[in-house]
């Protein structure tokens, strides 16, 4: 019985987590092409998808580099 | 809709899927392209870009990186689902046109996409919502159902009375959010008068919370946590399916949206040409149409000699001349020459604005329509509380007076004939025969269109663009070898679909050609071999040459020699007498309504078999067409294209339009056809059907298992334990019933089995 007090919330604490990390992957839209990104796992330069920052950081490289 | 959707009518595809693709080059088409840049944070532009090519994985890779490479995108990323590509610019004032060209290098056609409105935003948070309220819902079910688990199998006391309270605790905020989407339905259901589905269910949650709340409070034996949550958890799975069938069909149809005349180039006061949007438009603005390019208004010549193509107003299929004084219908095509135009009405008076507003009216007359999920609950609803009540009452009374326990037997009525197979009967059938039809290259607009197919009696189809392609074929060519490479070398020249489908069908080597000068509404004139030559309209070859008194147009000659006239005929689309015998074989009268001229109708009706022909149709004719056939009680099905057929589309019980129709004929239709094959026609009503027939065993099954379930919920004989395993074994049953779509789909179609098979091999 007092085993229970402990796996219980332990249970939940992990339940909540996955579903906090579902909502972190929805949110960052992963789920928004899921036939392109079945096919991306083939690409050699596959690159994670750009968030404002990184793309503002890849303008940054370009303009330098040019 | 109002004036404000005359811009949804555009370029269609047409123009722009032929062999060869067409870059936007005109200044017109540069300046929509620039325009449709919008500014994003840190001073970015983004461009989204429709891409209808993209096929696969390869064609992804290969644009991102031919578009990373370049130095003026920051950052591209393709979506093969939508078959877009967002496009980062340096600036919100920065070009794409050269991006549009690069990829136009690669060989995919792109158009810059409709930038998803306000409305578009609000159904994707809608479907995000329901997957947050699933997923909580699921997290919920999983744990309680742990717990449950544990009870059942004979947790006592203290142990058991701790499970309830963890039960208890995890329950009431799952079902407070994941329960919202029933909620608010319910309550505007019942705000308006009427009992839709997310009554019983948002009831019987409530109270199943709220008594078990209570039990767990003095300690019972019996709590109902487990079956409310999972019966949320079902059902939201149903509801999103449901959304995201809806979502996806509509996101690929405004895929699929070609770039609409959004403005023109207007004269300004100093003579210069210069962009600006319609609705800044007034009459008697100069404007300056260049070839292939659309009339944004309704307008009158005021110089420059052209050709139209007229076939979106009014179905007539061959290019017809203009020139000054001649008034153009906006949607019309401007081919061959530029034209200055002033404006005779603005744009929303114009033919185009009427022709959407006749659309409206006619969509109202289907929105009538209730879908079968509907009529179920509006039968299924009352019947459930009723019978909840009386059952409560029953016990009241024979138990005399225990209210405790009459409640927790209503409530088990509630929860066991809660629609919870009868939630998903409907979804994942729809979903399933989506999948196949997009397998099959049909996208479908939504659930209730599948049930209007199935219900057809009638076919109506509309001839140019659906029927035929829209494309001139060449019947007989001429025998004398020096001719034909002569009129090959000039129709080469020249971008009219007579002379494409002259130099199309002619196989020789073309001849040298000079001094070629296209002569806008007559013909293109050249120097060939040495020897002055024109090929156009007969009057104008005969002021070169012989030409036989009425000789029909295109006629081609050399100066001072005898001409030779080209017999025009439309091409019939694949498949198109296919699809008139099956329908016909299954007892379906075919008709047909063109808006074209008679003898040509008759021809085209005659080469696939429909005697039923109304022709010279207009739109307002061809929404009567369909009024009277309603109004006979007759349920029909419009096949068409056309900015002429958007009216009829929208009139008719359900619709179908190929992904070549305009943009208004793919707004008002209900089905798209992607692949040129009509073969479509017949295979989406084959699958409507077999649609309908799952949905009835669903029913069918639902209402078995409720026969069986309910008798025993009365009874008093329902533990929470029951209630579990009954809810989740009809709807698994239910769901696995909905799959067999899938399988029965190929099986029974022994006919058409030759398009499915080629089907999904090129999907």
């Amino acid at each position: 019985m007092t085993i229970l007090t402990i796996l219980i919330p332990v249970t939940l604490c992990m339940g909540v987590i996955g579903l906090a990390a579902f909502f972190w992957s929805l949110r960052g839209g992963q789920y928004e092409d899921l036939t392109g990104d079945a096919a991306r796992i083939l690409y050699d330069e596959d690159a994670p998808l750009p968030s404002a920052k990184t793309a503002r950081r890849a303008a940054m490289t370009k303009e330098t580099t040019k | 809709m109002g004036a404000g959707n005359v811009s949804d009518i555009g370029i269609d595809m047409r123009a722009t899927e032929g062999k060869s693709l067409r870059l936007a080059t005109g200044p017109l088409d540069r300046a929509q392209t620039r325009a449709s840049v919008r500014a994003i944070a840190d001073g970015l532009g983004l461009c989204v870009l429709s891409l209808p090519g993209i096929r696969c994985g390869g064609c992804v890779a290969t644009i991102e990186r031919a578009l990373n490479a370049r130095d003026d995108v920051m950052s591209a990323r393709v979506n093969l689902t939508l078959r877009q590509a967002s496009v980062t610019l340096a600036g919100p004032d920065a070009d794409p046109v050269p991006i549009i060209e690069a990829l136009a290098e690669l060989g995919y056609a792109a158009t810059p996409a409709e930038i998803a409105g306000a409305g578009d935003d609000d159904t994707d948070g809608a479907s995000k919502g329901l997957l947050r309220a699933m997923a909580v819902a699921g997290f919920g079910a999983m744990n309680i159902m742990l717990l449950s688990v544990g009870v059942w199998s004979g947790a006592e006391g203290q142990t058991r009375e701790t499970f309830h309270l963890v039960s208890a605790l995890i329950a009431v905020p799952v079902v407070a959010y994941a329960g919202q989407p029933f909620f608010r339905s319910a309550l505007s259901g019942l705000r308006h008068g009427r009992l839709n589905m997310d009554v019983p269910i948002a009831l019987a949650v409530v109270l199943a919370l709220a008594l078990s709340l209570f039990e767990t409070a003095r300690g019972g034996a019996h709590v109902f946590f487990d079956a409310a949550v999972t019966l949320l958890f079902f059902l939201l799975i149903g509801r999103y399916l449901d959304h995201l069938m809806r979502d996806r069909a509509r996101s690929a149809v405004t895929g699929l949206a070609r770039l609409s005349p959004r403005g023109a180039m207007v004269r300004q006061n100093d003579g210069t040409f210069a962009y600006a949007s319609l609705d800044a438009m007034a009459p008697g603005a100069i404007l300056s149409i260049a070839p292939n390019e659309r009339v944004p208004v309704d307008v009158r010549i005021v110089s420059g000699d052209t050709d139209l193509d007229r076939s979106l107003v009014t179905g007539e299929a061959m290019p017809v001349p203009a020139g000054p004084d001649d008034t153009l219908e906006a949607g019309t095509l401007n081919l061959t020459g530029v034209i200055e135009a002033e404006a005779l009405r603005s744009a929303d008076e114009s033919f185009l604005a009427q022709m959407m507003r006749m659309q409206a009216g006619a969509e109202s007359g289907r929105g009538s329509y209730v879908r079968i999920a509907d009529r179920a609950a509006r039968l299924y609803a009352p019947v459930v509380h009723i019978m909840a009540l009386a059952t409560f009452i029953g016990w009241v009374l024979v138990t005399g007076g225990d209210w405790q326990t009459s409640a927790f037997v209503a409530i088990s009525v509630l929860i066991i004939t809660c629609p919870c197979a009868l939630g998903l009967a409907v979804p994942v059938a729809h979903v399933v025969a989506a999948g196949r039809l997009m397998r099959m290259g049909v996208l479908m607009k939504d659930g209730s269109a599948l049930e209007r197919m199935s219900e057809i009696d009638r076919a109506v189809f509309d001839k140019t663009g659906t029927l035929t392609t829209g494309t001139p074929m060449i019947g007989s060519i001429p025998d004398d070898p020096a001719m034909r490479s002569g009129a090959k070398a000039l129709a080469q020249r020249s971008i009219h679909p007579a002379a494409r489908a002259i130099a199309r069908r002619l196989p020789d080597a073309s001849a040298q050609i000079v001094d070629e000068v296209e002569v806008p509404g007559f013909g293109i004139q050249g120097v060939v071999d040495g020897r002055r030559a024109r090929l156009g309209r007969a009057e104008w070859v005969a002021e070169i040459a012989n030409v036989a008194d009425g000789a029909a147009s295109p006629a081609f000659a050399f100066e001072g020699g005898s001409s030779v006239s080209f017999d025009l005929s439309e091409t019939l689309r694949d498949g198109a007498g296919d699809a008139v015998a099956a329908l016909k074989g299954a007892g379906i009268p075919v008709a047909m309504l063109s808006g074209d001229m008679a003898e040509r109708a008759a021809r085209v009706g005659a080469d696939i078999g429909i005697a039923d022909i109304r022709h010279v149709a207009t739109p307002a004719d061809k929404i009567d067409a369909l009024d009277a056939l309603r109004s006979a009680g007759h349920r029909a099905l419009m096949v068409g294209d056309g900015l002429n057929d958007a009216a009829a589309l929208a009139a008719a019980h359900v619709s179908m339009a190929p992904a070549s129709a305009s943009d208004a004929g793919r707004t008002a239709a209900d089905f798209i056809f992607l692949r040129d094959n009509l073969d479509a026609v017949a295979a989406t009503w084959q699958v409507a059907r077999d649609t309908a027939r799952v949905v009835r065993q669903n029913f069918a099954l639902a209402i078995a298992y409720n026969c069986i379930a309910i008798p025993l919920a009365v009874a008093g004989h329902v533990t929470p334990l029951i209630a579990a395993l009954a809810m989740s074994g009809s709807s698994i049953l239910v769901i696995g019933n909905a799959l067999r779509l899938n399988r029965a789909g190929t099986a029974s179609r022994a006919e058409p089995t030759r398009l499915a098979a080629g089907a999904e091999i090129a999907a």
